[in-house]
């Protein structure tokens, strides 16, 4: 074929292609609302201009999460859910299945990743004052979520049956004891016996590869239908759709594809740079992510010297360590999960963004942030009394920083929010 | 005026700050370096028939199989029939020993931990301190202990290539007539067949086998890794542009 007849015939061949597609997609679309769910959900959703570093965590959530549903599966297809084999399965899909070491470690560094995710997409809601009306619903779905991710997690790290994962699991399970009357007959309804065994670890294999899957997929498109219903928040607290042009469209908005496809797209690309430095030089991180204890099996007569949880159940567990009473503790780590939730209502400000917020807030959260992290640190060690003291310290502040909202934010003094977003085009 | 930079850079410095001081309040137990390297095959080589030789006789290493050291190791079927397996197994079985548990439990009181895992568990430098800190104990049923692991079931089985350890203390009674002792190190009561650097060699060698197995698609995962951080920071620079040609319209 010679140049001249190729460029006539391609327009027309690719001419025809296009019209091939666009009726069948015509096709489909008299039957199910796909063009219609497309433009709704992604393709004319118009979100504000100014999304800054702290915007991508969403999108890489919701990557995390596919990621984990998909070595998930791979691994369920040789990991055997009892007392007995769990432990040599791991290992047999460590070293017999072809890619299993793989597929093992970018789950288990995709569990650690969904929690840093999640935290500073958490920390972004807070910052911005996400959580303020109108997207109240947005922020409890979120928080149904984390949850929901905490119990994933715990039920999951049980599945490798270590030491670790067996005594963790004993730990957590038993603060159900403390609580009065029903203690201990719910502790073994949900042991399915008198210590963690097979039973256990069955029905903890259940939830964690149907149950709460199902929860957190059903959980997300909720949080992300209700999103795309009251539209996005942004680093200044300003509401785009209050200003709109000719056609309707937010002046300050953009639609989100191809702009926010391409950012985010990115965002995965970055991502995946620090998470597979992890997967393929680093895949314990020095025993954060995964812990040396575990690589003993399960032994009920011998406990790890430290019964520690992963990184990032460790500030609540420092929460419970630095309550003298054991129901105490339980009912407080209770509540600091929980107490996100509340957000909404605790916060009195009339401003949602900390650009414009009073030195009170500013200053609160700062001191909030610095205690979660040092809780952490504190969780994952041997309490000595001067680290119980310390551990009390920072739970106060912890709590202070919801309970005493009401009254530091009502009266703060915020600075003029401006009518439009601010951006610097690059 | 404090911007949401300037607060976040503050709270990030404060958080070092306080995780850093609460760190300095932890110690750990002084451990000697292993400096063994996975990717020395012929020490790997070494390891392995250190290993069948000393460990293998009450130790197994459970999930691993002899052909896939064979591999790994640069080693052919005849060589390891006749250096690794001694007990009538196939190149394709695990290295499960031939010891009984009962007669574990009757002779250490105790079945020896399986190895497959135990540099993965506690750490190669653990393992390196251990195997050099035996002393002689008159206390002990094995007439040995040890001070990584006090009270430990295992015997010495590398004494006669080690020698045997006394304990060297230092103290002196305090008003009380207390003595605070502590341990300053070893000296050599009998000599063994080899030198202390000779001796270094072999542990180091015997470490760096159970690094191997504990891990043994280990140096695998880090090549493949420099492939996959090339082809992200590649695929990562097309993004970058990709997001910057689009957001060019955007004002």
């Amino acid at each position: 074929m010679n140049p001249a007849q190729q460029s006539n015939t391609q327009p027309d061949f690719m001419e025809r292609k296009n019209s091939r597609l666009a009726s069948f997609l015509a096709w489909i679309d008299a039957r199910f609302p796909l063009t219609k769910m497309w433009k709704e959900q992604w393709g004319d959703y118009y979100a504000p201009k100014n999304f800054n570093f702290w915007y991508y965590f969403g999108s890489l959530a919701i990557f995390v999460l596919a990621l984990q549903i998909i070595t998930g599966i791979f691994l369920t297809m040789n990991y055997k859910p009892s007392a007995d084999q769990a432990f040599a399965s791991v290992e047999y899909i460590m070293r017999d299945v072809d890619w299993g070491w793989l597929i093992r470690y970018l789950h288990s560094t995709g569990a650690s990743a969904f929690f840093i995710v999640v935290y500073l997409h958490m920390f972004r809601g807070m910052m911005y004052g996400s959580y303020k009306n109108p997207r109240e619903l947005i922020w409890i779905f979120g928080m149904l979520i984390y949850l929901c991710l905490m119990a994933e997690a715990f039920f999951g790290y049980l599945l490798p049956w270590g030491n670790m994962s067996y005594w963790g699991a004993q730990v957590i399970t038993s603060l159900f004891g403390a609580i009065p009357y029903v203690g201990n007959a719910l502790l073994e309804w949900i042991r399915g016996d008198y210590y963690i065994s097979d039973v256990t670890l069955n029905r903890f294999f259940a939830l964690h590869v149907v149950a709460l899957p199902l929860a957190l997929i059903f959980l997300v498109v909720a949080h992300l239908l209700a999103l795309h219903e009251v539209g996005s928040n942004n680093p200044d607290g300003v509401e785009i759709k209050k200003l709109k042009n000719a056609a309707g469209h937010p002046v300050d908005g953009i639609p989100s594809h191809p702009y926010y496809t391409v950012k985010d797209l990115m965002g995965v690309a970055f991502f995946l740079i620090i998470f597979c430095a992890v997967v393929f030089f680093a895949p314990t991180l020095g025993g954060y992510f995964l812990e040396h204890a575990n690589f003993d099996p399960a032994n009920r007569l011998v406990t790890p010297e430290e019964i520690a949880p992963v990184w990032y159940f460790t500030p609540y567990y420092a929460i419970l360590r630095a309550v003298p009473n054991k129901l105490l503790g339980v009912a407080l780590m209770g509540i600091a999960v929980l107490v996100f939730a509340f957000l909404p209502w605790l916060d009195r400000g009339k401003v949602k963004s900390i650009r414009y917020r009073g030195w009170t807030f500013k200053i609160s959260l700062f001191a909030f942030v610095i205690s979660f992290i040092c809780l952490g640190y504190l969780g994952m060690h041997k309490p000595t009394p001067q680290t119980i003291v310390a551990a009390q310290i920072f739970t106060t502040i912890y709590f202070l920083f919801f309970l005493a909202m009401p009254f530091y934010t009502p009266n703060e003094k915020t600075k003029p929010v401006p009518e439009r977003v601010t951006y610097h085009d690059h | 005026m404090i911007t949401e930079k300037k607060l976040l850079r503050a709270t990030l410095a404060f958080a070092a700050i306080g995780v850093g001081s609460l760190a300095l309040a932890a110690g750990e137990a002084h451990l000697e370096k292993a400096n063994n390297d996975v990717a020395n095959i012929t020490s790997l080589q070494r390891g392995a028939r250190n290993f069948v030789n000393y460990c293998y006789g009450c130790h197994s290493a459970q999930y691993v199989r002899f052909n896939r050291v064979e591999a790994d190791l640069g080693l052919n079927d005849d060589q390891i029939t006749k250096n690794l397996m001694f007990t009538g197994e196939r190149p394709t079985d695990k290295m499960q020993n031939a010891m009984a548990a009962a007669d574990a439990q009757r002779w250490f009181g105790r079945d020896p931990p399986d190895l497959s895992l135990i540099a993965r568990s506690r750490g190669t430098d653990y393992i390196y301190t251990f195997l050099k800190s035996f002393y002689l104990d008159p206390l002990r049923p094995t007439g040995m202990n040890n001070t990584v692991l006090p009270s430990v079931a295992m015997p010495n089985v590398l004494w006669e290539l080690q020698g045997l350890q006394r304990k060297v203390e230092e103290g002196k009674a305090d008003s009380e007539g207390e003595v605070d002792r502590h341990f300053t190190g070893f000296e050599l009561a009998t000599k063994g067949k080899l030198s202390p650097e000779e001796y270094d060699g072999f542990v180091r060698d015997t470490v760096n086998f159970l690094d191997y197995i504990g891990e043994p698609m280990q140096l695998e995962r880090r090549s493949i890794g420099m492939g996959v951080m090339v082809f992200l920071l590649v695929f990562f620079g097309l993004t970058y542009f990709l997001k910057k040609e689009y957001w060019k319209e955007v004002k």
